[in-house]
């Protein structure tokens, strides 16, 4: 009885999870696999190996990939130095990180744009100074700058969280027995918060395989990532097949990236799953 | 226990029964392009109508097809452009118009309705509402203007990085097609090939692929030149003086953009009484100021400036329409591989 009861709780939840979740990925599945028609179809899938279609996933892959690693490199340092700070401070500096996230992200796409533009407020500003303009706007550079941008905050929280859970007195323990500092940082600290590096490996690295409004808006349509091919194909050509028989692939690489990192070990229950 | 489950599903079937439309006798759904309607007009008409418009917009012909071949809202009245009205005609989505509920068609100058003929033989579907061209808007402190009446200048190298193409599949093709000497209508592989060779090479010279913003970045000098649409173009001239448009000689492409009532339509009534106020010289004098694209009421450009009667963006000039060319619409084998064609120009390095 009280079970029972405790179950209806998730009712809602499962409710939400069949209507928004499972019977879209079921529907994606159907339109992946029948032609027009409805006749059961393998070309929808394998029309990945189209080299336009492969070159999009490539892409895709290469920027998410540089996107990533930068969010890392940017994350580490930082979450170090603040777990170094005072407790309050530390909340305040949380605090500035999460406040972007405040805003729209799409706004905040389309300020970037704004201030990137030719005779835009950053290359005004240096004329000012005589300095030499940027003209990165609408080239893979913008794009991965602006997913940066959006993603830092969901690389550092994790590893930033996974760092603060460190007990002093190990590492304290380390330097009593005579570690220094670099065994200290590779011996303790890293393995410490290889969960909040996985995690926000796989909170960074799988939006920004799938992005496409970045792309869109920031490339000047000249970037041709996979998530715009898909796009393309639902909005402009009504090709619902071959959408979400590219879509299903790109679901492949997804859940193919979050099972090799999560294979890395997570015993904090940091993981996404 | 039974008792409090059922209560559950019951509650959760209200709330199922809440998300379905709920069907009033008095509205009127509207699908049209962005910024192409004066936002007042639809106050007006609510006001003095009692009906309630439920207005939605989208981007490119392209989006509104699929917006409606969903078939999640059942659309009253829809505006788009001449191919795909062809396209929804051929699918048997358009439901004949009936012209005698709307006598101020008479405001609109019948030569127009000879121009849409070629997407609706019988002028039985369609009430033309703007039309223009489409043609360069260039910055005339930053382009050779000896050169300007060619679309060979989107080619040229000096404009590195200076260029907006248009970020539409068959605008786009226009543009190199036309150059080629070809009809922008063609379905010749090889022509394609040609035509995608060209946008190809163009790539690197292009700033951007846009479509509603060209103007905006032309305004604000971002660019030197872009491909957009004769209507944008009159707007984009207000805002900024250096700014001018030209319809190159290789000919281009003319739009007309119309109403049609779409079968599924359940208050064809209510879209007819729309349409007639369109007509209606003060409302569609409202409309032109704002949306400021060629309009085929006589009554309206009558009223204006002469000096706007004369201006050549807005109000193309008839030698200028003779040589260009009204959008078919494709078969399905074509529109792939235009689709196909144009990923791999926009993939392209």
């Amino acid at each position: 009885m009280r079970n029972l009861k405790r179950q209806l709780l998730a009712g809602p939840y499962i409710l939400w999870m069949a209507g928004f979740i499972l019977l879209p990925v079921l529907m994606i599945l159907y339109y992946a696999f029948t032609a027009t028609g409805g006749n059961f179809t393998f070309l929808n899938v394998s029309s990945i190996t189209f080299s336009v279609h492969l070159k999009a996933l490539v892409l895709s892959l290469k920027l998410g990939l540089i996107c990533t690693v930068i969010c890392l490199a940017l994350s580490y340092p930082l979450a170090m130095i603040l777990n170094s700070m005072k407790a309050k401070s530390q909340g305040f500096i949380v605090f500035i990180f999460i406040l972007p996230m405040w805003m729209n992200f799409m706004l905040r796409i389309l300020a970037w744009r704004m201030l990137l533009s030719n005779n835009g407020i950053i290359n005004s500003l240096l004329g000012t100074f005589g300095l030499p303009g940027i003209d990165i706007l609408n080239t893979p550079t913008a794009v991965v700058f602006c997913m940066v941008y959006d993603f830092l905050p969901f690389m550092i929280l994790p590893i930033y969280n996974a760092m603060s859970r460190i007990q002093p007195d190990i590492i304290e323990a380390a330097r009593d027995l005579g570690a220094g500092s670099l065994i200290i940082f590779f011996k303790i600290i890293v393995p410490l918060t290889m969960s909040g590096v996985v995690s926000g490996i796989i909170m960074v690295f799988v939006p920004a395989l799938t992005s496409f409004a970045v792309s869109d808006l920031l490339g000047g349509g000249k970037v041709l990532l996979i998530g715009n091919v898909i796009e393309q194909a639902f909005m402009q050509e009504y090709n619902w097949n071959l959408g979400s028989g590219l879509s299903f692939v790109l679901m492949i690489f997804v859940i193919a990236s979050m099972a090799l990192m999560n294979s890395r070990g997570d015993e904090n229950g940091t993981g996404v799953w | 226990m039974k008792k409090k489950l059922l209560l559950l599903l019951t509650f959760f079937s209200f709330l199922l029964a809440g998300c379905g439309r709920t069907d009033s006798p008095n509205t009127l759904t509207v699908l049209n392009y962005g910024k192409y309607i004066e936002p007042k007009v639809l106050e007006l008409f609510e006001e003095e109508t009692g009906i309630k418009v439920e207005y939605e917009e989208y981007i490119t012909p392209e989006n509104m097809y699929t917006k409606y071949k969903a078939g999640a809202i059942d659309y009253d009245l829809i505006c788009t452009s001449d191919y795909m009205i062809e396209k929804l005609i051929l699918e048997d989505e358009v439901s004949e118009m009936n012209f005698k509920n709307i006598p101020l068609v008479k405001n609109l100058d019948s030569s127009y309705f000879e121009f849409s003929k070629s997407f609706d033989p019988e002028n039985k579907y369609t009430l033309p509402y703007f039309f223009g061209t489409v043609g360069i808007l260039y910055n005339r402190e930053l382009v050779d203007e000896s050169k300007i009446n060619s679309w060979d200048i989107l080619w040229d190298e000096r404009y590195s990085g200076q260029i907006i193409m248009a970020d539409s599949v068959r605008d786009s093709f226009m543009v190199a097609q036309k150059r080629l000497g070809y009809s922008l209508n063609t379905t010749e592989e090889k022509e394609l090939r040609n035509a995608q060779e060209l946008l190809i090479q163009q790539k690197p010279l292009v700033y951007s692929y846009l479509v509603d913003e060209a103007q905006d970045e032309m305004i604000a000098e971002n660019a030197a030149m872009a491909v957009v649409y004769s209507g944008e173009a009159g707007l984009a001239l207000e805002y900024n003086e250096k700014l001018a448009f030209s319809v190159p000689k290789e000919g281009s492409n003319m739009w007309i953009d119309s109403w049609f009532i779409p079968k599924r339509a359940k208050h064809t009534e209510n879209a007819e009484k729309f349409l007639n106020f369109l007509c209606r010289k003060d409302i569609a004098m409202m409309n032109f100021d704002y949306v400021y694209y060629a309009t085929p009421n006589t009554q309206v450009k009558e009223a204006l400036d002469p000096e706007l009667q004369e201006n050549s963006t807005i109000f193309p000039p008839k030698e200028i329409l003779e040589n260009c060319e009204v959008f078919k619409s494709l078969d399905d084998a074509s529109t792939m591989k235009y689709n196909l064609y144009w990923k791999e120009i926009k993939s392209a390095d």
